[in-house]
């Protein structure tokens, strides 16, 4: 089954040309990469698939239905969450607001229901409530549910940043540079996280990622940028062994 | 724990209500109107605070929307005689000459008016960010005061409008608070409540989980209208007249100052706030007279109360930068924690 499809898709800032016909399919349950040197558009392209920028030329697919230039809270009704390249969590809230606030988006009752609590906005509350706590519980989070988003050590932040774009309901996960700054040990935990999400939650990711220890293990298939350019697509084995790819990592002589 | 709390809470609102009775009997009319200001001014505390620190949008807009909850209210209740004096220079519009409505349904539709501009005005002001939302909202607020300085038969333009039946008691004042406090306490305690929080703490990722940014933004901004809109209705029906200069943007200072003193994001800071300011600026005004020392005479320097409430102001700022309350909220277990605390710590 198909999951997204980005057909040709460009995007020009002024002169500048960040991605240029980047096409991207992904079918369910796949975990694929999207690598690059700095600057090469990888978070453009992030940004253009979740409606931050419309894209200046071509169209995003997701479940056969056209999302291209749909602002960033429909596309992640329609089921696409993402994280962030620098986290972006709600500060001051707990960790458990930060998840629960993730739910607000199913809400079906009006703000005057929420202060009268009618039992039907009651309900609803409970049920986000109850699938908050799961959801802490199984990404291993529930022993801090009450401490401030920031408190917690870098790892367990980006961890509750996949947690809380899991708790939007998605089947599509972006993640943006989720092993940025770990070390190695954090970096190990991070791949086991991601296939036990695949698993558990029955995802589908598309990951930017620098660190090629995490991509390589992690990544089914992906796909490398360079300065806006795709100049490979395959299997990690094929990958590392492209001439291309060598070459926009580390120059030739 | 929460069962104690609750029968807690229960005593404490009776306590309340006990206070406000005896102040009701015991206080002169002088003493009896700064009690119903404070009360008036948690309403418009509160009001502020959800926009500015709830939702972390900063707008200084908040006294024309009450001057649109004042103008209404008071257009609504006059008496068509009263109206006949007060129109001197040029007759009433005459769909309003013959309205003399009673006190509630005229507040609640002052409340709906303020909410309706506050909407309408929301749509395009709500673009922008930061300052330049601050200088777009203060720029409305002036745009309101200065077409009902113009609108010589709607408002009666510089002239005010006198005579308005006193109305706000204690009752109305203090009720009115009340329900307000418990609408921000309920409203922050649920989805749409953290929701907004999450719009102040971070736009984007807000957007990114599905929040509606704009949309609650728009909410937030027209229910703070709203009960801006009814401070405005109270605080006219308190001092008996209104005229567009008193809508300038001091007003919208002095509430602001409320909110920043007891904590941007906080109810109860709002509260307290709200309470020892307009205390404060009336027990300060024996400072603009002259003291007699017994040995010498001060001469008054009118004025001097300002300068000695910046002076706290700035005091309050300095050492606690977030205001007194930050953004933390009442409860009895955070009081029993402390006085645990200070037991603990004890005579040595």
């Amino acid at each position: 089954m198909k999951m997204l499809e980005t057909n040709r898709i460009t995007k020009v800032f002024g002169g500048l040309v960040a991605v240029s016909d980047l096409t991207i399919s992904i079918q369910k349950n796949e975990i694929i990469g999207l690598i690059g040197p700095n600057g090469a558009g990888k978070t453009t392209a992030f940004n253009m698939i979740t409606g931050i920028y419309p894209p200046t030329r071509g169209t995003v697919t997701f479940l056969d239905q056209d999302i291209t230039g749909h602002k960033p809270h429909f596309v992640t009704r329609l089921g696409i969450a993402r994280t962030f390249q620098n986290i972006r969590l709600f500060k001051e809230l707990s960790v458990l607001e930060n998840v629960f606030v993730a739910n607000h988006l199913r809400l079906k009752s009006n703000i005057f229901s929420s202060v009268i609590r009618t039992p039907g906005y009651v309900r609803q509350e409970k049920e986000m409530y109850e699938k908050t706590m799961m959801l802490l519980e199984k990404v291993g989070l529930i022993d801090v549910a009450d401490e401030t988003a920031t408190s917690l050590p870098y790892g367990k932040q980006r961890r509750l940043e996949i947690a809380r774009a899991l708790a939007t309901g998605p089947s599509l996960l972006l993640l943006d540079e989720p092993a940025a700054g770990m070390n190695p040990q954090e970096s190990h935990e991070l791949m086991d996280f991601i296939f036990h999400v695949r698993e558990q939650f029955d995802m589908t990711i598309l990951m930017i990622e620098h660190h090629m220890q995490v991509v390589m293990g992690v990544c089914e298939r992906m796909y490398v940028l360079d300065y806006g350019i795709t100049i490979a697509e395959g299997p990690p084995e094929k990958i590392q062994n492209d001439p291309k790819v060598i070459e926009a990592y580390l120059g030739v002589d | 724990m929460k069962r104690k709390n609750s029968v807690l809470s229960f005593a404490g609102v009776v306590f309340c209500l006990l206070l406000l009775l005896l102040f009701n009997k015991t206080f002169d009319s002088y003493k009896m109107r700064i009690f119903n200001l404070c009360a008036i001014y948690i309403t418009l505390g509160l009001s502020l605070n959800l926009v500015n620190g709830f939702t972390g949008l900063f707008s200084l807009g908040h006294a024309g929307f009450m001057a649109v909850g004042a103008y209404t209210c008071a257009l609504l209740t006059l008496s068509p005689a009263n109206k006949e004096m007060n129109f001197f220079l040029q007759p009433i519009l005459p769909f309003l000459a013959n309205t003399e409505w009673p006190f509630f349904p005229a507040l609640l539709v002052s409340g709906l008016c303020a909410a309706i501009i506050g909407f309408l005005i929301a749509a395009p002001v709500l673009r922008l960010k930061d300052d330049y939302l601050a200088i777009a909202t203060l720029g409305f607020s002036e745009i309101i005061r200065v077409i009902f300085t113009n609108t010589q038969r709607l408002t009666n333009g510089a002239l005010g409008l006198k005579g308005l039946p006193n109305y706000t008691n204690v009752w109305w004042s203090w009720g009115v608070a009340a329900l307000t406090i418990v609408f921000m306490i309920r409203l922050m305690r649920g989805s749409y409540g953290k929701a907004l929080k999450s719009i102040r703490e971070d736009e984007i990722a807000a957007e990114a989980m599905g929040i509606d940014v704009f949309r609650h933004k728009v909410i937030s901004f027209t229910i703070s209208s709203f009960f801006a809109g009814i401070g405005g209705a109270l605080l006219g029906h308190l001092l008996g007249t209104i005229d567009p200069l008193m809508f300038r943007f001091l007003l919208t200072f002095n509430i602001l100052l409320i909110v920043v003193l007891g904590g941007i994001g906080s109810i109860t800071g709002t509260v307290i706030a709200a309470i020892v300011v307009t205390v404060l600026m009336e027990v300060l005004r024996v400072l603009d007279s002259s003291i007699d020392f017994g040995l010498f005479v001060m001469k008054g320097i009118p004025g001097l109360r300002m300068v000695i409430f910046s002076a706290l102001l700035m005091a309050v700022i300095l050492f606690y930068q977030r205001g007194l309350m930050g953004t933390n909220e009442f409860s009895w277990d955070s009081l029993g924690k402390r006085l645990r605390r200070i037991k603990k710590r004890g005579p040595k």
